[in-house]
């Protein structure tokens, strides 16, 4: 039960920790970071007995009163212990690469301080069991990611950061907004309550004008299209590691989750008929959008960025339909699309890192004197591409199942045609990369270092075993308890108070 | 970057303590009048902010300032982070109310409602802190502009 | 009523600014006229007629305003001022690099 308030505890004190003893030894936010952030998995694993229940977590110790209540309080439940998991494991990896990557820009401390509060953002935004605490933990990680995304302080980079700011300043107004008018109608910020009691009063025009605002800035976080104009700039122009962290773990946990939980747990799916149908329509639009633009890209982390887009619009597709299966698949391909966007992103530093260069025409035969790039970049594609056996496969091909199942027929021919332009893209990049003739300024380069070829392995051998968590001892353990909170709604309710 | 006029700097050397000492008083009354971490460390940082714009500074010493501030900062973030872990080392929950068991004060006096004067004080000195150092680096970020 | 309705003009006042307006410095001015309104619609939420300030003496009885609502118009109000200042010191580190505000100038990345 103490567990909880050690994820935002941690990573805060580790960041606050480094500029009294970096002055000792130069390499101390190294150590620090990575620490942290292993701790911080150790933890997150341990947390996974009794992943059925919520753990819950009164802050204070202010117990509810007569049933209703009144502190803050963190809860764990099968989705937030799986998106803890997702957080500080990839953040582990990243904080292992950032040790070598780093080294181009100056200032490693600092980097190290932003992220980990980046992290202790993130752990609270899916440990809050109340909205304004949900709220308060999003701003932090999201100015955090301001600054990260700026960091080397050239002028895209400046441009693009400001570009992110302001679309995410107005997300945040929109949010709070929202949230000042649900305090209003319910009295309360606990999420379990203004479950209860929106639930007894229905849907009125400002229950209805609330949800549309928290759809609103939900989905500017997550760069659901319309809302998409910041990503394709922002994550290109972010550090490699930080552009890993963006796209493979925040704009799912600012966006995804936080749309979850408030729209599956806090209004319940029989208050706001409609939302699945937003959410079909806005996730295929997305995935169409995504994969089209993607094509034509030169650039290549914005033809990642726009894939991430794309795979984005698939876990909100999945999450539309509404069905039982929908919601494992679109669990599933979250974990996935984590893994592996990740995994191509931290790729597409190492080819920085070694040939100074991100256009993709003045690349070819990089796998003559990458191999280890060369070959998890290879697993990256394939998977996300959906070719059988890597983990990737499994996820969309439930996706188009769940969706053939709920007799949407013409959207699951949209999903696969959009599957098979993203493995048309993803093909591109890896001959264009890779195969063909070497570059002769890049006859001498070597593979990248150790510290950062090893997160670029594990993350890619994950990526072929993780087809396993499909088999029914496993898919229990992890993937089952998450889909069945959102299946549940607003039985959230139960788990929380009663419990 | 340049101070200004004596006629300001002389009110200003007046006026500094008092403002400083009313931000204290706000920090140390959080519990009982309006205020509290947040106001009274911005009237702090405000009192250092007028004596730097009164007086001038230049870039060098510029720099140490905000060295020292932002490790000040830094410092205020970690006595929060203990006086909210003091709960668990002492064998209860977290941010519980240490004092609650062993002598509650009395409503309104001064020496009462538990961890709360702790807490804001340590966010009064994180506030003046976190504020003074981004006057500085702003006051630094125009020693180079091209103009 | 009219109170809410007010609040939610300036927020519409906001969203115009950083729609509409070219200049850099005034798209800031809109994000923080926007965070404003909401901070002021939170504040408006507390009221209850006839209330007095939440202060509680002891002894005394009375119908106090809502206290919530203003503990989360400070936590936002801080929040608004991190946003603002690193919104202009990038504005700031923008005109170093570019040597204009206009937001139609700054465009290098595209496509």
């Amino acid at each position: 039960m103490n567990v909880l308030p050690l994820f935002i505890v941690i990573p805060l004190g580790a960041a606050f920790l480094i500029p009294f003893l970096v002055k000792m030894w130069r390499r101390i936010p190294d150590l620090t970071g990575t620490l942290a952030t292993l701790s911080l998995t150790v933890l997150a694993f341990c947390l996974t007995d009794k992943i059925n229940t919520a753990r819950v977590y009164y802050v204070g110790g202010w117990e509810p009163v007569k049933g209703i209540p009144i502190g803050i309080s963190m809860v764990a439940d099968g989705l937030s212990v799986l998106m803890l998991i997702i957080i500080n494991f990839i953040a582990l990896m990243v904080s292992i690469y950032s040790i070598e990557y780093m080294k181009q820009y100056t200032d490693k401390a600092k980097y190290y301080i932003l992220f980990l509060l980046m992290i202790a953002g993130l752990n609270g935004v899916v440990l809050s069991g109340d909205l304004f605490n949900m709220f308060v933990f999003l701003e932090i990680s999201a100015i955090a990611s301001y600054s990260l995304v700026a960091f080397g302080i050239g002028a895209e980079e400046l441009e693009a950061s400001f570009k992110y700011q302001v679309l995410g300043g107005t997300a945040s107004a929109f949010i709070l907004f929202a949230i000042a008018i649900v305090y209003r109608i319910t009295g309360t910020l606990n999420m379990a309550d203004v479950s209860k009691v929106i639930s007894t009063t229905g849907l009125n025009s400002a229950v209805l004008f609330s949800a549309l605002l928290f759809f609103a800035g939900f989905s500017l976080k997550a760069a659901l299209v319309p809302f998409h104009a910041w990503l394709p700039d922002a994550h290109p122009s972010a550090p490699a590691p930080i552009s890993a962290m963006l796209s493979g773990v925040v704009i799912k946990v600012l966006g995804v989750y936080a749309l979850i939980r408030v729209f599956f747990n806090v209004y319940g799916i029989g208050t706001f008929n409609s939302i699945l149908s937003m959410m079909l329509i806005f996730g295929l639009i997305s995935m169409v959008f995504g994969g089209i633009l993607a094509v034509g890209q030169k650039d290549l982390k914005r033809m990642f960025a726009y894939s991430s887009i794309s795979q984005i619009g698939y876990i909100i597709f999945a999450l539309g339909l509404g069905t039982k299966l929908g919601y494992f698949a679109a669990v599933f391909h979250l974990i996935n699309h984590a893994a592996f966007k990740s995994l191509l992103f931290l790729d597409s530093g190492a080819i920085v890192y070694r040939t100074g260069t991100r256009d993709l025409e003045k690349m070819g035969g990089l796998a003559q004197v990458m191999p280890v790039t060369s070959w998890t970049s290879l697993v990256g594609s394939l998977s996300i591409s959906g070719i059988p056996p890597f983990a990737g496969f499994w996820s969309k091909l439930l996706i188009i199942i769940a969706a053939v199942q709920a007799k949407h027929f013409i959207w699951a021919f949209v999903a696969i045609l959009v599957s098979i332009i993203t493995l048309v893209y993803f093909m591109k990049f890896y001959k264009m990369a890779f195969l063909g003739k070497l570059n002769e300024s890049f006859a001498k380069i070597k593979e990248v270092p150790v510290f950062m070829s090893l997160p670029l392995i594990i993350l890619a051998l994950l990526g072929i075993i993780m087809g396993i968590l499909l088999l029914p001892a496993l898919k229990e353990l992890i993937i089952q308890p998450a889909a069945d909170v959102i299946y549940s709604g607003v039985n959230y309710v139960q788990t929380v108070l009663g419990g | 970057m340049q101070g200004m006029s004596l006629i300001v700097k002389k009110i200003s050397q007046i006026m500094a303590p008092s403002i400083f000492i009313l931000g204290m008083y706000v920090v140390a009354h959080g519990h009982l009048t309006p205020g509290g971490g947040f106001a009274g460390g911005v009237l702090i940082a405000g009192c250092f902010t007028l004596l730097i714009l009164a007086y001038g500074s230049s870039k060098e010493r510029s720099l140490v300032f905000k060295e020292k501030a932002s490790l000040i900062e830094s410092g205020g973030i970690f006595l929060f982070l203990f006086i909210a872990l003091l709960g668990l080392i002492q064998g209860t929950l977290f941010f519980v109310n240490i004092f609650s068991r062993s002598n509650p004060g009395v409503p309104g006096a001064l020496f009462s409602s538990g961890i709360i004067p702790l807490c804001n004080i340590a966010i009064g000195v994180e506030v003046a802190a976190a504020l003074f150092a981004i006057f500085i680096t702003f006051a630094i970020m125009r020693f180079g502009e091209k103009l | 009523m009219i109170e809410y309705i007010l609040a939610v003009v300036l927020f519409a006042i906001g969203l115009y600014g950083v729609i509409v307006k070219r200049n850099l410095i005034k798209i800031i001015i809109g994000l923080m006229i926007m965070e404003y309104a909401v901070n002021l619609f939170l504040a408006l939420i507390g009221y209850r007629s006839g209330g007095a300030p939440p202060i509680v003496e002891v002894g005394k009885n009375q119908i106090f305003v809502d206290p919530l609502p203003q503990a989360l118009v400070l936590t936002a109000i801080v929040i608004g001022l991190g946003t603002t200042a690193l919104l202009v010191s990038f504005a700031v580190r923008i005109f170093e690099k570019y040597d204009t505000f206009d937001v139609r100038k700054i465009r290098k990345l595209r496509g």
